[in-house]
C-alpha cells in the first residue's frame, strides 16, 4: 500500500467510525475530532523529506492496513504483571487493545480527593473538566499521529492530582497490545493534572503479547502546576512485531520537577517525541533515556525542550545500546526563548554500538535566543573501552562476559536514576539477564 | 614456574623488549627495576597479554605452558594476576558484583564449585581486612572516583581474592602517600607463601623496604642488565640509575 492510499484508508475509517455525528461523543469531542481529522489530511503521513523525520521512514506503518482495534483479548494477570515489571500490589489501571480492563485492575489507598478514571468514562460523563485541557494542545494542527490520535482516541488514563497531595504509592497504567490475525490500531489517550504542591510517581508502560502486527499511536499530556514534583516514566516492551509512535506533551508551571525516565526495551519501529515547555520560572526537567536495539528495530527518540521563563533548568540525559542491525536515532532540541535568561540546559547522549551493522544517528539542536544562559550538549558513539576490556580480562572474564558486563554497566547508569525501587529492581535483573550471565 | 627466554616485544613499531630473560621460582618475588622507559610495564603487559603488544621473539612458559600463546582471561584463570599501574574506573558496576564474577569464572576453570553470594561477601570481607578497606568502597562502581590509595588497595584485594600463583605488582606504589604505601604493602606481604610467586616492577627503591624480595634485577634499553639480592637495591638508591647506564655503555 501506498503513503496516500493508507491516508484514505484512515480517512474512511473515520468516517465508518465518527462521520455524520455516528459517535456518541460529546459535541466539543465531535469538533476536536473533526478538527484533528482535518489536520491529518492536511499532513499527511510524514516522509523522511521532513527534517523531523530524516533518519525514520513510517513506511512500515503506512504499507499495512491498520483496523482500529478495541477488540477484547483474555490476557492473564500474571502475564500482564511479570513483562510490565510490576508486582500484584500495584495500584494500576489496565488496558487491553484500547480498552480498560477493571478485572485486571487494582485501585486501593489512595486519597478519594485523587481522581484517576478511564477517560472511556469521563468522555461518558461529558466531564467538563477534559475539554479544555485535550482541545488546548495545538500540536495536533502540526503532526500527523498526534492528529490521528486525536481524532480515534477512545480510552486512555485521567490522573487529577489536587493540590498539596503527596502519594507515595507510584499510579501505573498499563497498556496491552495483542494482535493476531487482524493488524490492529491503537490511540491510547492520557490526559495528567498535578496541583500545585503535589508529589506523585507515574508509570507508562506499554507491552505487546500477540504475534500478529499492530500499530500504537499514544498521546500523553501533562500538566505540573506549581510547586508540584512528578516522577514520569514510560517503560516501552512491545512486541517483534509492534509498531510504536508516542508523544509526550508536558507543560511545567513555576518551580515544578518534573522527570522522565524513558525505557524503550522492544519493537519492530519506535517513535517518542517529548515536548517539555517550561513555561514557570525556576522550574526544572529532567529526561533520563535508555534504549537497547537488537535484531532490526528502529528507535527514534525526539526530544524538545522550551525553556520559556527566566532561571528554569534541564538536564537530559539518554544512552543506547544497539546490536545486530539495530538503528537509533537521538534528535534532541532546545529551544532557549528571549525571556529565558539564567537557564541552565545540559544534553547528553551517549551511544554504545555492539555490531558492525548497528547504527546511530544523533543531533542536538540548540536555539538559543537570550544572552545570559548556560546551555551545553555532547554527543558519542563507540565501541566499548579496550582498557576497560582487557582489564576485565586480566581478571578472568572472556571477551563476552567483559562486553556483557560494560554494557551492563553502561546502561544500569541510567536504570540506576529509577526512584521506584520495585522497577528498578526488576530492570536491572532484565538488564542482567540480558547482557550475560551466560 | 616462569622461564622467560630472549624475549622481544615492539608497541606501535618500536623495539622496547630486546632479549629479556629471567626464571622465577615457585615463592620467590623478584623485584625488576630500571629508569623511566627502560620497558618495565611492557614486559608487566606482555606477560598478561595486553593486544597491542607484538611479541617479536623468544618464548615465555609458564608453569610447562606456552603463555604467548594464551588470551588473557585464560592467563588469569590459569592464576596469573597483575595490578595494574592504573586501574580502570568502569562505572555502573561495583567491586563487589565484578569480582564475584571473576572469582567464579577462575573457580569454574580450576574444577571448583562457584560461590553463591553469601559465600562470595563472607569471603571478600575477610580478605577487605588485608588492605584496611571496608565494604561502602566494594559496593562503589569499580574505581570510579577512588583516590590513588584507594585503587591500588583495591588491586591487592583484588589479587587476594582470586589467589593467583604468579602476582605482577606493576608501579604499586606509584601515587601513594607512605601510610597507603603501608598499607598495601602489608597486603601484599600477607599474601607471600610458598607456592606463589611475585614479580615488583617499581621505579624506586622506597618499596623495596616493605616489600623485601628475594632477588632484583635491572632493566635497561629493553634487557636485564644486573642482576642482585636485595643490596643492589640499595646501591641503585644511593647512586641511580647512571652508573648502570656507563657500564652497560662501556660493554657495547
Amino acid at each position: 500500500m501506498l503513503a496516500s492510499e493508507s491516508k484514505q484508508h484512515y480517512l474512511s475509517s473515520y468516517r465508518e467510525y465518527y462521520g455524520n455525528g455516528r459517535s456518541r461523543s460529546p459535541a466539543w469531542l465531535k469538533a476536536l475530532r473533526e478538527s484533528a481529522i482535518g489536520s491529518f489530511d492536511r499532513l499527511g503521513f510524514p516522509t523522511r523529506n521532513d527534517e523531523e523525520w530524516k533518519y525514520t521512514s513510517v513506511e512500515p506503518i503506512t504499507s499495512q492496513s491498520f483496523e482500529r482495534g478495541r477488540q477484547p483479548e483474555a490476557v492473564s494477570a500474571e502475564t500482564v504483571l511479570a513483562r510490565s515489571f510490576t508486582d500484584a500490589e500495584c495500584n494500576r489501571l489496565v488496558f487491553v487493545n484500547g480498552i480498560f480492563v477493571p478485572q485486571l485492575s487494582l485501585w486501593r489507598d489512595v486519597p478519594a480527593k485523587v481522581r484517576v478514571q478511564s477517560l472511556a468514562e469521563a468522555i461518558e460523563h461529558d466531564d467538563q473538566i477534559l475539554a479544555p485541557y485535550l482541545a488546548a494542545c495545538a500540536r495536533h494542527e502540526r503532526e500527523a499521529f498526534f492528529a490521528l490520535n486525536t481524532a480515534f482516541m477512545e480510552d486512555g488514563a485521567v490522573v487529577i492530582v489536587p493540590s498539596e497531595c503527596r502519594l507515595e504509592a507510584p499510579l501505573h497504567f498499563i497498556f496491552v497490545s495483542m494482535a493476531g490475525d487482524r493488524r490492529i490500531a491503537l490511540y491510547p489517550r492520557n490526559l495528567m493534572l498535578v496541583g500545585a504542591g503535589s508529589e506523585v510517581k507515574i508509570v507508562e508502560s506499554y507491552l505487546g503479547l500477540g504475534t500478529g502486527n499492530y500499530f500504537v499511536d499514544a498521546v500523553t499530556e501533562l500538566i505540573g502546576e506549581e510547586n508540584s514534583v512528578i516522577d514520569y516514566y514510560r517503560v516501552q516492551r512491545e512486541g517483534d512485531a509492534g509498531f510504536h509512535v508516542a508523544a509526550l506533551d508536558a507543560r511545567l508551571n513555576r518551580n515544578c520537577h518534573f522527570t522522565s525516565h524513558a525505557v524503550t526495551l522492544a519493537g519492530a519501529l519506535v517513535r517518542n517525541d517529548v515536548h517539555v515547555a517550561l513555561e514557570g520560572e525556576g522550574s526544572e526537567c529532567i529526561l533520563n533515556g535508555i534504549y537497547l536495539l537488537d535484531g532490526h528495530q528502529h528507535v527514534d527518540n525526539h526530544t524538545e525542550i522550551e525553556h520559556r521563563r527566566p532561571r528554569a533548568r534541564s538536564f537530559e540525559l539518554y544512552k543506547g545500546i544497539l546490536s545486530g542491525n539495530g538503528h537509533g536515532v537521538f534528535n534532541g532540541k532546545i529551544i532557549v526563548h528571549k525571556d529565558a535568561q539564567k537557564t541552565d540546559a545540559r544534553q547528553t547522549n551517549k551511544n554504545l554500538l555492539l555490531s558492525e551493522h548497528a547504527a546511530v544517528n544523533t543531533k542536538p539542536q540548540l536555539e538559543i535566543y537570550a544572552d545570559d544562559v548556560k546551555c551545553s550538549h555532547g554527543s558519542t558513539i563507540g565501541q566499548l573501552d579496550a582498557d576497560a576490556l582487557f582489564y576485565l580480562r586480566s581478571r578472568g572474564l572472556d571477551f563476552h562476559e567483559a562486553q556483557s558486563l560494560l554494557s551492563y554497566a553502561f546502561a544500569s547508569d541510567v536504570v540506576g536514576r529509577i526512584r521506584i525501587p520495585s522497577l528498578r529492581a526488576r530492570l536491572d535483573e532484565y538488564l542482567l539477564t540480558k547482557f550475560g550471565r551466560n | 614456574m616462569l622461564e622467560i627466554r630472549n624475549l622481544h616485544a615492539q608497541v606501535g613499531g618500536k623495539e622496547i623488549l630486546r632479549g629479556i630473560d629471567l626464571t622465577v621460582g615457585a615463592g620467590e618475588v623478584h623485584a625488576i627495576m630500571g629508569p623511566n622507559g627502560s620497558g618495565k610495564s611492557t614486559l608487566a603487559h606482555v606477560l598478561s597479554g595486553r593486544e597491542n603488544y607484538l611479541v617479536t621473539g623468544g618464548s615465555v612458559i609458564y608453569d610447562g605452558k606456552d603463555l604467548l600463546a594464551m588470551a588473557p582471561e585464560e592467563r588469569a584463570r590459569e592464576g596469573i594476576f597483575l595490578a595494574f599501574q592504573y586501574p580502570v574506573e568502569i562505572p555502573g558496576v561495583s567491586t563487589t558484583y565484578f569480582l564475584k564474577a571473576a572469582l567464579n569464572a577462575v573457580r569454574k576453570h580450576r574444577g571448583l564449585e562457584e560461590l553463591d553470594a553469601m559465600e562470595f561477601l563472607a569471603l571478600i570481607r575477610e580478605r577487605m581486612k588485608l588492605v584496611e578497606m571496608d565494604q561502602t568502597l566494594t559496593n562503589r562502581p569499580l574505581n570510579e572516583g577512588f583516590s590513588g590509595g584507594e585503587k591500588k588497595r583495591n588491586e591487592i584485594l583484588q589479587m587476594a581474592v582470586l589467589d593467583p600463583k604468579l602476582a605482577i605488582l606493576d608501579e604499586t606504589d606509584s601515587g601513594l602517600d607512605i601510610d597507603a604505601l603501608r598499607v598495601v604493602a602489608g597486603g601484599v606481604n600477607a599474601l607471600r607463601s610458598k607456592d606463589r610467586a611475585m614479580i615488583v616492577i617499581t621505579h624506586y627503591q622506597r618499596l623495596l623496604n616493605y616489600i623485601v624480595p628475594d632477588f632484583i634485577h635491572v632493566l635497561y634499553d629493553g634487557r636485564i642488565v644486573k642482576s642482585g639480592k636485595k643490596d643492589l637495591a640499595l646501591e641503585l638508591e644511593a647512586k641511580g640509575y647512571d652508573w648502570i647506564k656507563s657500564e652497560v655503555a662501556a660493554l657495547q
